[in-house]
This record gives structure tokens, sequence and C-alpha cells, in this order.
């Protein structure tokens, strides 16, 4: 068993005591100590630039041209926070509750709590900052409720959220550049951790315009790289997401955590052919107002428009009364996979859903009647009016959906599908989101800590804001306390030669296999062999044979692959193999864990264990605990367990209907 | 729907590096389908090229919906192709017909120089930020957001102007290669809210002077940004913008 040092005490008083306690860096000394924050997404920036204000000497890094493009961007419903504002019954416990009891009760209490206590610093800061979150006529900020939750606590900026709350940590993070806390490098990626005495003192980074390999030294090396979801190839992710800071690490003994726990969203633009690329999500705070349905009959191939009220099954109001549209994204997509998988579904593919604003522009149509209070008003007139709502609402993300369909939404309902969005696994990190190896640290979706089997809808942005803004301040410090003795390493250091000669050996291998495929074509095989086997629906049967796969594709990449150019340029194909060649090793480790967990919860749902309904079975007897993977050489791991205490809630089968 | 697919030629900006000159070169692209988006067209490009031994074309790109500002083609002479309101990743071959040429470069402006094909330096978009583009507020520092009630009306017009991308396709757009479109909706997203309002005068001071050593070139009103704008940033900001750096040097001490 694995310790996470959790304080001990009431869990509602562990925060305030741990920072009531925690070691401080006097500031003569925080400026004499140097820390690598890896990766500008709302994670790295807002500890980049919170660490910088604090005196820190702050090296912060990005792959993209700007830490401004992070993937944080393309978040669009929303960000919760206990504030309470609506007077609905929300609260710190609320949304410790729906936290943990969405997670399917596989994430840490006391991380969750903590997370619901600064949920509410976190909007008081952005508003701080000029992040123009959305606001009621009286001048208050507005609120919407969002998927899996009974309170309206989601704060949001029409449907750009991550963008405007990135934009606030980047201008925060430029500020600190400005001056001079923090030097930044773009266009840089990171290829190693560099270890001394056990203990993380650097890394490795490629300079991605010239190829050159550059080593640098940090007291601490945070790791805010984000999630891992390109495994799959199709994600909502951007292109150039990866796992390698992560994988890096955890090649150098940092434990990855239930790396099987992936979230396959809901609401996405369905696959149109084999040249896809990306998938795009719809944001789930389109089903708080849309409804979704297939028809009753079987590969009923009339439009949309054409079937009848009464021939269309509203499957999840059916299945879900109290939740109806609203129930948690792994059972909207587990829905959905079970009506197309019995042929109900729609669209040329067949694989796919709608989500249908008819009955929403109506009501709202409505609504705006009796606000201005209008008289003799035609249907056409209503539905109109109620158009106008719905663009104000969602409009940017019904110009997306025609723009890349060619279809008019406000006319037909939209087809979705479920598509990977999320990864809850990520890096073990204790309390004080530290990995297994010392001074290496994980933030944001790049660890695997408070979200549990499943996530809900806008608490990642509230995750990766929290654990920079207001949680790595303090327990960097409680650490850093102790390292003010040791002098900074030159990068001399032999541990930096070598590592960077392990780097550099190993881009000059993958460079000279000169074989006959391209990097995409394997990203492409992968990405299929874990959708189709360690997607939606896992079976020991398929996990079995996808690992089997996985280490076959993995021997040919490294025997076929082509990268063509050359090292020492601007070279975008290798960085993709890079990439690529990690997300092999990663794809076996999800299906080993996968095929460990014998049970089903939240996102991981094993055929073998559901109810009668087909809901998901837990076995919290045998499997309430954190896989953590700690590596052991190729193709082989050993597993640490982190046992889960459930103090205050008491875990109970999810039940939404 | 139906679908169709198309075959179309190709004439790209080809460039090895910011030293070594570029040149066109053509290529044919075959059954392209009119689902596919821009990139995606560009990708089967590339896996042709890698394929038969030639070197893929170079281009920035990451979220492909339109959010992130990384992609920046200039297509038949438009930055981000034909579409409004679009940005490059969002292009659809829908826009396009059988045996078309489509004309691809990079951005052209002397402050983005080129670091290979359609691949430019936008970093000085992050040095005009830099010089003031934020509310001077530590972490820990901040009230109850609801302290500061904001009019609707203001709220969202910050918003409009907080949207842009930073994409630099004004700036591709422009003859004078101006960033004043970009810079603008900077300022006016700060501007219109209570919380920028304490350093107001710094902060259009610095960062017109960062402009200016930028290399950017001077705003004639030929309003080419606002039209290639995939974020809609309207020039009216222009306006607001110059209103800001009179005011703040009139009244300056
Ligand atoms: C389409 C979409 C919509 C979403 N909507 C919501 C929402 O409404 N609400 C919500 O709460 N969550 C949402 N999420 C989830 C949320 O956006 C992410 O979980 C969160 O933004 C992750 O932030 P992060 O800082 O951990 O990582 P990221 O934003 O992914 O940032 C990763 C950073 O690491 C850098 N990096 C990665 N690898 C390396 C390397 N090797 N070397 C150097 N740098 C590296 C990158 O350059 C980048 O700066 C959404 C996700 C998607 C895909
Ligand atoms: S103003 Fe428009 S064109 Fe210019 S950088 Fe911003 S989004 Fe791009
Ligand atoms: S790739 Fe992000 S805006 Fe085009």
């Amino acid at each position: 068993m694995i310790d996470a040092k959790i304080p001990t005490g009431d869990l509602d008083k562990k925060w305030e005591d741990y920072k009531g306690h925690c070691k401080l860096v006097n500031p003569a000394n925080k400026r004499k100590m140097e820390v690598i924050v890896v990766g500008t997404g709302l994670a790295g920036a807002s500890a980049a630039a919170s660490l910088g204000e604090m005196g820190y000497k702050v090296k912060a890094f990005c792959f993209q041209d700007s830490p401004r493009r992070a993937h944080s961007i393309a978040a669009q419903g929303g960000i919760n926070a206990a504030k309470n504002y609506q007077n609905d019954g929300d609260s710190v416990f609320r949304l410790f509750y729906d936290t943990i009891k969405g997670g399917d009760y596989r994430a840490r209490e006391a991380n969750v709590h903590r997370l619901a206590e600064v949920s509410t610093n976190i909007i008081d800061q952005c508003v701080a900052q000029g992040v123009p979150f959305a606001r009621e006529y009286g001048g208050l900020l507005s609120n919407r409720s969002f998927g899996g939750t009974q309170v309206q606590r989601t704060f949001y900026a029409a449907g750009q959220t991550g963008q405007q709350l990135l934009i606030g940590a980047y201008q925060a993070l430029e500020r600190q550049v400005a001056l001079g806390n923090v030097q930044m490098f773009a266009r840089h990626e990171m290829l190693d951790v560099v270890k001394v005495d056990g203990k993380a003192k650097g890394i490795i980074a490629r300079n991605l315009v010239t190829g050159e390999l550059e080593r640098h030294f940090g007291y601490a090396v945070l790791l805010c790289t984000g999630g891992y979801g390109n495994v799959f190839y199709l994600s909502t992710n951007a292109m150039g997401s990866n796992v390698t800071a992560a994988w890096k690490a955890h090649k150098q003994g940092a434990y990855f955590a239930n790396p099987c726990f992936t979230q396959i969203h809901p609401t996405c633009i369905p696959v149109s052919g084999d040249h896809q690329s990306k998938l795009t999500l719809m944001s789930e705070s389109l089903r708080n107002d849309g409804r979704i349905w297939v028809p009753k009959k079987k590969g009923d191939d009339r439009k949309a428009n054409d079937i009848p009220e009464e021939e269309r099954d509203y499957y999840l109001e059916r299945r879900y009364p109290a939740f109806g549209n609203l129930v948690p994204r792994d059972v909207a997509s587990r829905a959905a996979k079970e009506r197309c998988d019995a042929g109900y579904g729609v669209g040329t593919s067949k694989q796919a859903v709608y989500l249908d604003y008819a009955a929403a522009i109506e009501r709202y149509g409505k609504t705006e009647v009796s606000k201005k209070g209008l008289s003799n008003v035609s249907h056409e007139e209503i539905i109109a009016l109620g158009k106008e709502v719905v663009k104000e609402k969602y409009g940017n993300l019904f110009d997306m959906y025609a723009k890349i369909t060619g279809e008019n939404p406000y006319e037909v309902p939209m087809r979705i599908y479920p598509a990977v969005h999320y990864t809850m696994g990520g890096l073990w990190v204790d309390y004080e989101l530290q990995t297994s190896v010392p001074g290496l640290y994980a933030l944001g979706e790049a660890n695997f800590s408070d979200h549990g089997a499943n996530r809900l809808g806008a608490s990642a942005l509230m995750q990766g804001l929290a654990d920079g803004y207001f949680v790595i301040p303090y327990t960097l410090g409680n650490n850093l306390a102790d390292e003010i003795y040791n002098a900074p390493i030159p990068t001399s250091h032999p541990a930096f030669e070598a590592a960077e000669k392990t780097v550099a050996e190993r881009i000059a291998r993958l460079k000279n296999i000169n074989g006959k495929q391209t990097v995409e074509s394997f990203h492409k095989r992968l990405g299929k062999i874990i959708w189709d086997k360690c997607g939606m629906a896992r079976n020991a049967e398929g996990l079995k044979q996808a690992i089997a796969e996985v280490q076959a594709l993995k021997k040919e990449f490294w025997s076929d692959v082509r990268i063509p150019g050359e090292i020492n340029e601007y070279n975008p194909e290798l960085d993709k193999a890079n990439r690529v060649a990690d997300f092999i090793e990663l794809g076996e480790l999800m299906c080993v864990d996968a095929l460990a967990r014998e049970e089903s919860c939240g996102g991981h749902f094993r055929e073998e264990y559901q109810t009668p309904e087909g809901e998901a079975l837990r076995d919290d007897e045998n499997f309430m605990y954190v896989a953590a993977w700690e590596a052991k050489g190729e193709h082989e791991w050993s597993l640490h367990k982190e046992e889960l205490k459930y103090d205050v809630i008491k875990p109970s089968q999810r039940n939404y209907k | 729907m139906s679908h169709t697919t198309m075959n179309l030629n190709l004439k790209v900006w080809r460039q090895k590096n910011a030293n070594t000159p570029g040149a066109f070169e053509m290529y044919r692209v075959e059954n392209i389908s009119d689902e596919m988006s821009f990139l995606e067209m560009m990708d089967i490009l590339n896996e042709q090229l890698i394929t038969t031994g030639g070197e893929p074309v170079a281009f920035d790109h990451d979220c492909r919906e339109g959010i992130c500002g990384m992609c920046s083609m200039y297509i038949n002479g438009k930055p981000h192709g034909p579409w409004q309101a679009n940005t490059t990743c969002q292009l659809h071959m829908r826009a396009f017909k059988d045996n078309d040429t489509i004309v691809i470069e990079p951005w052209r402006a002397n402050a983005f120089p080129i670091i290979k094909d359609l691949t430019v330096d936008r970093s000085a978009f992050d040095r005009i930020i830099q010089a003031g583009g934020y509310v001077s507020v530590n972490t820990g520092n901040a009230v109850d957001g609801n302290t500061l009630p904001i009019e609707k009306a203001k709220a969202d017009e910050a918003f409009a102007a907080a949207m842009c991308i930073g994409c630099g396709a004004c700036v591709a757009a422009c003859k004078n290669s101006s960033a004043m479109l970009f810079l603008s909706a900077k300022v006016s997203h700060l501007a219109l809210l209570p919380q920028g309002g304490p350093e107001r005068k710094t902060r259009v001071t610095n960062m017109v002077a960062q402009l200016d050593k930028e290399g950017f070139g001077a705003c004639t009103n030929t309003g080419a940004c606002e039209a290639a704008c995939p974020k809609e940033i309207s020039i009216a900001n222009i306006a607001r913008l110059n209103k800001e750096y009179i005011v703040a040097g009139l009244t300056s001490e």
C-alpha cells in the first residue's frame, strides 16, 4: 500500500491545518530557487504565474508557439465553483459530494474536498484578472447547470470559457515574464526528467525550431502537460496533446495511476470518414436545453424532421427520468452506444443520435413573448424569437457545427456521437501533488487526482486552476524549504550528460529506421486498437488481444517508421514520432490496467460486470483502490495499490433514475 | 447529404528556413472529399509526400476547431481562405471544386519571420502582451467576484474584444502589416472593464511603444484586418484604442 500523505483531522479542516503548518521559504531564498514548469495550459500558466509572483525563478515550457494556445483554450462549457450565488442549495460539501459520486467512488476524499474549498477563490481571482464571465442584467455573474448536477454552479463565458480563463492565466504569466520572474520557452518539448540522487532536478528539452537539445536545472519540476486522450488517435484533444512528458516521468520512476480511466464524451460531432484527423466536441451545456433521441423504429431512414413526435425514443428521459438528458457523461455515452449497436443509430454511418433543439427554441420563444408583453404573435415569430435566445447562448457552437457538417442546426437536429475527451488517469500524486519521484510534481489533467473513474462537466478547468493558483504555491514551499541547503546543480553534472545522451540516441535511432510507413499511419492503427478494445466497453478477451496487438505494433513501428527531414531543424514529423512511440507504450499499460480491474466503474465499463439493467457494477470489496503502476522494464509493470477510505461519504451504487 | 470528391492542384510556398530563399512548388492531390477540412487535405498531401520520399509541408495547427489561433495559411490571397469569420482549420473542402488550383502561402510580414514553409514566428504578439496586456493582480489578492457588478452590455462588449485568438490574420491581410486590430482588441477588452481601470494609461502607452518596436506597419484604415479576422473583431476597437492613446498622452504627468 502506498501513502498519499493525507493530513489527519476532520475532512473540512485538513487543508486549513495543512496551510497553517506547512513550511515556508523566505523571500530572499525564493529568489535563488529555480523551478521548472513544463506546460502552460491552465494548470501550468497559473502555477508559473503564481510562483513567479511569490518570487521563485521560474522556467516555463510549452510546445506551441505561445502559451496562449495550450489545449485548455478549447474548453467550452464552463467552470464550477461552490459559490451558491443562485441560492439553490449549493455548498462546498455538495460540490465535494457530487464530484466523489460522479467519480463513482474512486477519488480521494481529502483532495476533492480541498478542490471544492478553493473553487470559490478561483472565480474571484479570474474576475479580478478581467476574465469576462457571462453576467445577468443586474451586473452580477451568471450561472448555468451542467451535466450531472442539480444546482447551477457553473460559471461561463459563452461557449469559450476555457479560452477566457486561459487568456487570464496567460496574461498573468506574461506579466511575470515582463517582470523577469518567469523565463518562457515556447516551441520546446520536454523529452526527459533528470534525476540526481533520486530527486528530480531538471529536464532535457528539445528546441523544436532548431532541433537542439537543452539542459535545464530546477529545484523542482512541475509537469502540467495535460491528458493523454490522443492515444486513441481520434479525440477532442488538440493535435499536439501528448503523453510524452508524463511517460518519461513514468519511465523515471513516477507511478502511473488508473490509466484505463478515460472519459468518452457523449456529445461530439460524429466521424465523417477515414480522413478524419480529430473530433469536435459540442459542449455538454447543449444537453441543458437539447433533447436526445433516436427513432423508435430500427433502421428508420426518414429525415429527422419527418419523424413524428410519437415515433421518437427520448431514451435518456425514458431510462433516467430523474436526471433525463443531464445524466453524467459515462452514462450518456454508453446509452448512445447501446442504441446504435442495437440498430437505432441515425445518419449515413448509423453511428449517431439526434440532439434536438426544436422544443427549446419554442420554449424560449414563448418566454420572450411574455417577457416582452407581446400579443397576437404567430408561431413563426415565436420560433424566430426563440432562435435569437438560443443563438445568444450557444451561437458559437451552432456555427461550429454548421461549418463542419454543412447543416443548419437551427433547422434540423444535430447528429452527435460519443468521442474520447478527457483522461482521469495520469501520474500518481500525493496530497501535495508530488509524484512518487521526490521533487517531481504533476498538476492539472496530467495527474490522476480528483475525478476518480469519471469526471463531471466543468470540473477540469476548476482542478487545473486550483492546482496552479491555490495548491502548489503552498505544497511546493513545504518541500523546497529543505532544499535551500543544497546548492544548485550545474548542467555539466554527469546526470544531465547521461540524460541528454539517452535522448539524443533515441532520436537518432528513430530517424535512422528509414522505413516505409508514416508516423500518422501507426498512430491511426494504435487508436483503432485502443478504441475498439479499451474504449467505451471492454472485456478480458478483447484486452488480451489488444495487448498482443499493441506489442506487435511497437515492434513494427521501431522497424518500419519513416521520418523525413533532418534532426537539427524544424521537423514536425520527428516531434510526432517521439510522441507516438510513447503513446504505443502507454496503450499497452492502459489495457493492462483495464484487464486487472475486474469491475465496472465510471468510464471503465467491463462487459462482464454489469447489473441486469446494463449499468456499471462496482466491486468495492476488491477494487476500492487507486491502481498505481510502476514501470519495471519492457512490457513489465508492478502494481501498487492506494486504498481509498471513505470517512465522510458512504459509497452506494450511483443512481440517476 | 450526398458527397462529392475532387482532384486539386496545389501551389504551395516552400522554404527551408528563415535564411534560405523560398519558392512555390506544384502538387496534385486526388479524391479529396468535400467533407474534409482544409488541413485534412494538407495531411493527405503530406502523407503522399512522405511515402514518395519527399518532405512534408510544415504548417502550424493544434486545436483544429478555430480557437487556439495556431493555424495560419494565406489561401488564394486571403488569410484563412475564402470563408468569412473562419480559421484555416475550420475551412472545409466544400469551398472548392474539382480541378481548382489553390495557392497556399505563409503569413507575410517583417514582424513574423518564416520558420519553415508555412510556419512563421509570431512571438512579437506575446511581447506586446508583456508590455501591458494584463491586470496587475497577484494570486490571492481578489475580493468576492460579485462585489464588482458590471453592466451586462459592457461585459458583453469586453467579451467580444477578448475573443481575439492572436492568430495574426489581421497583420497578414494588411498591406502595411499593421497589428492594430490585435492590439486594439486587448486594449479594449481591459479598458471596457473596471478591473482594467487603474492601469489604463500606462497599458496603452507601453503596448503601442512595443508594437512600434516590433516593426509592424502603421494603420491607414483600410479595413482589410476586420474583413479577414476569424473572430470578427470590430474595427471600432481601433478607434477606441486611438482615443485611449490620445487621452493617455494628454493626461500623463
Ligand atoms: C474540447 C474540450 C472541451 C472541454 N471543455 C471543458 C469544460 O467546459 N469544462 C472543464 O472543466 N473542462 C473542459 N475540458 C477539459 C479541460 O479543458 C482540460 O482538462 C484542461 O484544460 C487541461 O488543462 P491542463 O493545464 O492540465 O493541460 P493543457 O491545457 O492540455 O496544457 C498542456 C500544456 O503542456 C504542454 N506540453 C505538453 N507536453 C509537453 C512536453 N513534452 N514538453 C513541453 N510542453 C508540453 C503544452 O504545450 C501545454 O502548454 C474540455 C476539454 C476538451 C478537449
Ligand atoms: S484581431 Fe482577429 S485576425 Fe487579428 S489576431 Fe485577433 S483574431 Fe486574429
Ligand atoms: S488550429 Fe487552432 S485555430 Fe486553427
